[in-house]
């Protein structure tokens, strides 16, 4: 083939996604920037010149480098435990389990279901008299808790709901990777005489370390998105105890219509994060891929 | 190890328990009228409260519930679209990427799949403003078309994600062979990639789907009346004087489609066709 009809070729099958992608994404990204650097806001809209100013108050900005901070703690906190719950569970449905397809069927529900559709039933859950919550815990006679009412418990009930929405993710991909693994490695450890708990730290969880930092860090992306969740459960509160920097975005921008300053917020968040996944990429890699080595 | 065994089999239904004692207690409070709630948190019918439709019966039209029919439509017309578009966009763009090396600049291979996935980073938030300008400017507010549009930046770095890595495992001999028979790389790509990866594509699709249905913020933000999602038109209920009944019985139905989705990625996990699609 020539190499006109080679780019010809190339070109169709790459382009009409990519510049679709661009159309949609270039023009808000730029725009956000633009606007970052306006006092847009309700008394005067459109698109005046305010220099960096906006950093300059976000800097400054106590309410939202402490939801950042809760974010981040959340997501972290999380995110390991859906980590550790969705190995075990993909560990515990991977071999000989009777009926081993319904449950993987069962443990993959939630993360099928709309989490903000979930929210809403999990709040009728946490209701504090009527609710089954404090019901359930009565029975070890324990509670009732104020679920949603004080801060602790309050971020206690948005982070359960985020482990029993997302934990079958972590199972989902986990077990795919179990059962890709080769026969051969167990074998071994077999003869060598190993026991369930060495085989695993052994064979099991060194070989499944590329599948666990790709589960963690797509895992940490998403919930760094943490904000529906807290929409309907606690709208962020009591006070500020559970907003996040998505949602204290969303009051600033959408409920406050401070455009301009919203999106000097969230360009300052998305270049956080950033620099964060970076980080945090590469020290699990060091982390699990060294220690096997 | 019997031991061992009645502790694995115990974690497992601890599990399954957790796992479904939301989506019970949906069940049963959809069956509860106002004062089978408001008398304490009750499990069984007949015995605990006098079970009623009323909640099923307010999803058609009745009292004290939302109308689901439209915005259920609504939500499958969208999803669908654009799920079906990010697909095929998405495949001919992992195609391209897994097969041929493009080079512009300083820009290779490597930095058009970021680029693809590195919008799954941007928080929802950022591109909520700007995209809800946009679609005023292009009078695509409150419409179908413009939150497919939304959602097509959504999907397609999910499948051109899931199908570049899909790609990669499917040996490049098979298309070369086809391109020696005479075949354009279309016709190699049509008559023997495509047919080779509808598992891959089923995955994707599934992913595209789950996504898509799932968005709740984009809806919310980009429409008012006219083109209420599903998601959204459920958590209108969701205020002071919730009635619960309805909201359970709506949120059922939407997350019912999904539960099929939940068997299909079964199959396909269970068959190792994800293993190859997700690494």
């Amino acid at each position: 083939m020539d190499q006109t009809g080679l780019r010809f070729y190339k070109s169709s099958f790459l382009l009409p996604g990519l510049l679709v992608l661009l159309a949609i994404i270039l023009f808000p990204l730029v725009f956000t920037i633009r606007v970052s650097l306006s006092g847009w806001d309700a008394i005067s809209p459109g698109l005046n010149w305010a220099g960096v100013r906006n950093y300059v108050i976000v800097f400054g900005d106590r309410r939202f480098w402490e939801a950042m901070l809760r974010l981040s703690g959340m997501a972290i906190g999380t995110v390991l435990v859906q980590y550790v719950l969705g190995f075990a569970l993909a560990l515990l449905v991977w071999r000989e389990v009777l009926f081993r397809r319904f449950f993987r069927v069962l443990f993959l529900i939630p993360m099928m279901t709309t989490p903000v559709v979930m929210s809403v039933i999990w709040r009728t859950i946490f209701h504090e008299s009527l609710g089954p919550a404090n019901d359930f815990l009565g029975l070890f006679g324990l509670g009732p808790y104020p679920w949603l009412t004080s801060a602790n418990w309050a971020v206690a009930a948005v982070m359960l709901v985020e482990i029993w929405q997302w934990t079958p993710f972590m199972f989902l991909l986990l077990l795919a990777g179990l059962l890709s693994l080769p026969r051969e490695p167990f074998l071994a450890a077999a003869i060598d005489g190993a026991g369930p708990i060495r085989t695993f730290l052994n064979v099991t969880f060194p070989m499944l370390a590329p599948v666990s930092i790709g589960a963690l860090i797509i895992r940490l992306i998403e919930a760094s998105k943490i904000m529906e969740t807290v929409y309907v459960l606690t709208s962020g509160g009591p006070g500020t105890a559970t907003e996040t920097a998505g949602y204290y975005i969303y009051i600033r921008g959408l409920r406050d219509f401070e455009i301009g300053y919203a999106a000097a917020l969230s360009i300052t968040y998305l270049v956080v994060m950033i620099v964060l996944m970076t980080v945090i990429a590469k020290l699990l890699v060091r982390v699990l891929v060294g220690r096997s080595a | 190890m019997p031991l061992l065994s009645i502790l694995k089999y115990l974690a497992i239904l601890v599990w399954s328990g957790f796992v479904m004692a939301p989506l019970t207690w949906a069940l049963t409070t959809s069956f509860k009228t106002a004062n089978g709630v408001t008398s304490g948190p009750t499990y069984l019918p007949w015995i605990g409260y006098e079970p009623s439709l009323a909640g099923w019966r307010s999803l058609f039209g009745g009292a004290g519930g939302i109308d689901i029919v439209r915005p259920y439509l609504n939500s499958v017309i969208v999803t669908g679209s654009a799920s079906l578009i990010s697909i095929v966009l998405g495949t001919l763009a992992a195609y391209g990427l897994s097969r041929f090396s493009y080079r512009t600049g300083f820009v290779k291979n490597a930095d058009i799949v970021f680029f693809f996935i590195s919008q799954r980073i941007m928080p929802p938030i950022v591109l909520a403003i700007p995209f809800f300008l946009m679609l005023q400017f292009l009078d695509l507010l409150d419409t179908r078309l413009g939150l497919v549009l939304v959602y097509i930046a959504l999907l397609l770095p999910i499948a051109v994600w899931i199908m570049v890595d899909f790609f990669d495992g499917v040996p490049r001999q098979i298309d070369e062979m086809a391109m020696l028979d005479g075949c354009t790389p279309f016709e190699a790509f049509r008559r023997v990639v495509l047919p080779n990866s509808l598992s891959g594509i089923l995955v994707a699709a599934m992913f595209c789907l789950i996504f898509g249905w799932n968005d709740f913020f984009f809806a919310f933000t980009l429409t008012f009346t006219d083109t209420q999602l599903l998601p959204v038109a459920i958590v209108s209920l969701n205020s002071s004087v919730t009635p619960w009944w309805s909201l359970s019985a709506s949120a059922l139905i939407s997350v019912a489609p999904l539960i099929v989705i939940a068997i299909v990625v079964e199959r396909l996990l269970s068959r190792g066709t994800l293993a190859g699609a997700i690494r």
